[in-house]
């Protein structure tokens, strides 16, 4: 049994992989342009892979829904079927679809098989609906297909451009229908009368045996039209949008089939618009898989990538272990330091070398737990193609940067701020496509998500070159919904007031946002990371916001102090500068300490005071003053000295204890004591804050 | 296992305790929540925590809380010396110390040994405690420890602050 759920979680895993490999390649798949066999059969390996094991593991629901899927998918792999645009959401809906069942199975929760059903339904509906349309393409490329190989299409060019481009200008809707079968007869000459009334199309009779006469001449003259007009923008000249450039393109390569010679002489001599039908597809087919095979040979290697599955709870424990080795290592520094004379130089040789060695196994132990963060990125093509979709407007989501290398830990809890930035750069950003128009701008929208490594931070931005934010919107919010304005009141200062707890300004609710639940959770998942947000923006131009998150959770290069004979870490990031500072830099406001020094007043804060309370004077020409900053406060911290710089690794206070107020995390030291990691930013209470804005004030006077 | 007879089972449940002292009273908690057992040693002060908290030590690598409950409900008096022992508990995965001033025994009640506890009398509000056990002439304080390490009371764990 435990055998047998071992391989199920295997599948499980598994599965999910498939299901993301396959969403990729069909976000990536552009309908519009030849199609990708390569991606196609990547996503067909995967149906297959999923079906196969859902098979084995008797998941009834996903091998059924996976039967079909692969079906569709092997059609369009075969060149059999086009995969337009409409066939992707469909596939892409099924895909989730077929998540949601793999929950259900990984967690033994109920099927819900009418959902299957109607799943699968629909996805047999469109595959024969496409099939239906398609079919004439088809079957001519079947018929034609192995004709065509080995023909140059420069043969065929001539001919094959020249009337297509000639004829379409002549024919328009109109003609179609009362010439339109003139032409037929041209082509099909001996097929002539009888077609015409009847079956109409010569080159058709193949599907009209198929499928009944009515539809067929509806659909066989969209088709018509669009092929020959260019600039149709019919429901059906989007299904058939790949006939047109396929034909343009490859036409004339196709026809060693003497038949499609025939038809396309004909029609050229005579300029009649027609041909069309035949050469149509016949031709696009052919040309393709020529071209297919040649890449398929290229590339047909799928990158097989050297990699093994590893649980996080081993990377974890290795993690956990080479920080013990570290703390160990430094209590061997100590004891080292103390060797006697004839070893002491030997002792150190082999204690650097020991330092040396830790230090590499523990950066490589921690790139094991980087991610590139295209993890987390490679969600947001769907989410965006889906919103825009649903809001009616045109974006393209550009990526860049998606190799920057980040915690898996982050990874995980970066996702929901970021689709939450997202959703609104889209939602609330990017204008209505007429807006755009009418303000001069392309009617497509681009919002870029862009990561990159900057010294200990990743920095990741999610720009759109939307409306902006509206300043005056905001501020009436703020002050409708009592919510105390900043000041003084910079733009900045604004942009920050949508973080504000409740804060919605879309003039509407959408389900998409406009809650206001979105942002301050934003804010506060970011900084609950130890990172900061920021925003730019510009009316008209668009809205940037910067994320800024450190590396890593698990190590943090720190300044150790010592203050009442207990040591603490200061993160390195937050640290301006250590001076020791004259009486003469001391100034007092209101009983609390200033200090003068680059050209500022630095408000003073007592290490001890902020953590534990009561006063505590202090003797400042004996003492260190750490010049610290964040992105929203400045100060000195008065401490008793400084230790030196170390890396510590980062223990939870909250595994054990809980989160307190002013202290980021907790290290252990060379000696295995236990040190305290300072948050800068939560040190200093409110009370300071206001002597800080006080500070401000003076500045400016 | 159901399917096996038990009969010691099916009538009453023979429970371990751990007694500890606290001041002049014996107090007995569950064994199965006891990690390990050893000396006080120097904790590492945490902000803005009250003062039965005395602070954080390092536990094979694990950061870890230890509480003294002599300070959180005024039963004799918190002195430290080399006979203060730390009693390491196990509750809802994790891990925190509690100080007392001594550990007596290892007991065993059935439940109908443990009687209820009357309203006033321990320190321990009667939320935390499961009754009280007479041996021999010493009457032994059954605390329930689980409950009273996650309440709210001793703010060890972050329960309302879902953030």
């Amino acid at each position: 049994m435990d055998d047998m759920n071992q391989f199920r979680e295997m599948f499980f895993e598994e599965a999910q992989e498939h299901l993301e490999t396959m969403e990729t390649f069909l976000l990536d798949y552009d309908p519009e342009s030849e199609p990708d066999i390569e991606a196609l059969n990547s996503v067909f390996r995967a149906a297959h892979s999923i079906k196969g094991g859902s098979d084995i593991f008797g998941f009834k629901a996903m091998t059924g829904l996976t039967h079909v899927m692969e079906n569709l998918l092997d059609s369009a792999r075969n060149q059999e079927l086009f995969l337009t645009s409409d066939l992707i959401t469909v596939l892409l809906e099924t895909i989730d679809l077929l998540k949601v069942i793999l929950d259900n199975y990984h967690e033994d929760v109920e099927i819900d098989w009418d959902e299957v059903e109607s799943g699968k339904t629909r996805l047999k509906s469109v595959l024969q609906e496409a099939k239906d349309t398609q079919q004439d393409a088809t079957q001519e490329d079947d018929s034609v297909q192995d004709a065509v190989g080995e023909q140059t299409a420069s043969d065929i060019e001539d001919e094959g451009f020249g009337f297509f481009e000639q004829e379409p200008e002549g024919s328009n809707s109109s003609d179609l229908e009362d010439e339109g079968f003139g032409f037929f007869e041209q082509e099909t000459e001996d097929s002539k009368d009888s077609s015409l009334e009847d079956e109409g199309f010569g080159f058709f009779e193949q599907e009209t045996e198929d499928s009944n006469s009515s539809d067929l001449e509806d659909e066989g003259f969209g088709f018509f039209e669009t092929s020959s007009l260019d600039e149709e923008t019919s429901e059906e000249s989007q299904r058939y949008g790949f006939f047109h450039e396929r034909l343009e393109t490859d036409m004339a390569s196709s026809s060693s089939d003497e038949q499609n010679k025939e038809a396309v002489h004909p029609s050229q001599d005579k300029q009649t618009s027609s041909t069309t039908p035949t050469t149509k597809l016949a031709p696009a087919k052919e040309d393709k898989t020529p071209i297919v095979k040649g890449k398929a040979a290229a590339e047909s290697k799928p990158s097989e990538s050297a990699s093994i599955r590893v649980e996080t709870v081993k990377i974890d424990k290795l993690v956990n272990l080479v920080g013990e080795l570290v703390i160990t290592q430094s209590m061997l520094n100590l004891i080292g330091s103390e060797a006697q004379e004839s070893i002491a130089e030997k002792m150190q040789t082999a204690l650097a070398e020991l330092e040396r060695n830790t230090r590499e196994i523990q950066e490589a132990v921690m790139s094991v737990r980087m991610l590139p963060i295209s993890f987390v990125f490679n969600r947001f093509p769907r989410l965006v193609r889906d919103l825009s979709n649903k809001l009616a407007k045109n974006i393209e989501l550009v990526i860049e940067g998606g190799s920057t290398e980040i915690d898996k830990n982050l990874v995980e809890k970066i996702s929901d701020p970021l689709t939450h930035l997202i959703r609104n750069s889209v939602d609330h950003g990017i204008e209505a496509p007429a807006d755009r128009i009418a303000k001069g701008k392309p009617e497509k929208g681009t919002v870029k998500l862009i990561a990159s490594q900057r010294g200990g931070e990743i920095v990741i931005t999610v720009s759109d070159d939307g409306a902006g934010l509206n300043k005056e919107r905001i501020l009436n919010k703020a002050l409708e919904k009592g919510i105390s304005l900043p000041d003084p009141l910079t733009d900045e200062a604004i942009w920050l007031l949508i973080f504000a707890p409740g804060f919605s300004t879309a003039a509407e609710v959408t389900d998409v946002s406009g809650r206001g639940v979105g942002m301050d959770v934003v804010k506060r998942n970011i900084e609950a990371l130890g990172g900061r947000v920021s925003i730019e923006s510009n009316q008209n131009v668009g809205t940037t916001f910067e994320v800024r998150l450190p590396l890593t959770l698990a190590i943090l290069d720190g300044m150790c102090v010592e203050n009442a004979n207990q040591v603490f870490v200061i993160p390195l990031v937050n640290i301006v500068e250590s001076i020791q500072p004259l009486e003469s830099q001391i100034k007092v406001m209101q009983n609390r300490q200033l200090l003068w020094v680059r050209d500022e007043y630095w408000p003073l804060i007592n290490l001890e005071e902020a953590l534990y309370g009561g006063l505590h004077p202090v003797n400042i020409g004996e003492s260190i003053v750490v010049l610290v900053e964040t992105a929203k406060r400045r100060y000195g911290l008065i401490v008793d000295g400084l230790l030196g710089q170390q890396q510590v690794v980062i223990k939870s206070l909250e595994r054990h204890y809980r989160r307190v107020k002013g202290v980021a995390g907790a290290t252990i030291m060379g000696d295995g004591s236990v040190a305290l990691i300072l948050d800068i930013e939560s040190l200093v209470s409110s009370q300071s804050l206001e002597l800080e804005e006080e500070v401000d004030h003076v500045i400016l006077t | 296992m159901s399917s096996l007879p038990n009969n010691s089972g099916v009538h009453s449940v023979t429970r371990e305790f751990l007694a500890f002292v606290l001041g002049d009273e014996t107090y007995a908690l569950d064994i199965m929540s006891v990690k390990e057992i050893r000396g006080y040693e120097p904790v590492t002060k945490i902000a803005n925590a009250p003062n039965y908290i005395k602070g954080v030590i390092n536990l094979r690598g694990d950061i870890v809380p230890i509480v003294d409950l002599r300070i959180k409900f005024g039963v004799g008096e918190p002195s430290y010396n080399e006979w203060t022992i730390v009693i390491m508990l196990n509750i809802k995965d994790r891990i925190l110390g509690i100080v007392v001033d001594g550990v007596s025994d290892v007991m065993n009640f059935e439940e109908e040994d443990i009687k209820p506890a009357p309203e006033f009398g321990a320190a321990f509000d009667s939320r935390y405690l499961d009754g009280l056990a007479a041996v021999d002439d010493l009457m032994v304080i059954v605390v329930d420890i689980e409950a009273l390490v996650s309440s709210e009371e001793l703010g060890l764990f972050d329960t309302l602050d879902t953030v």
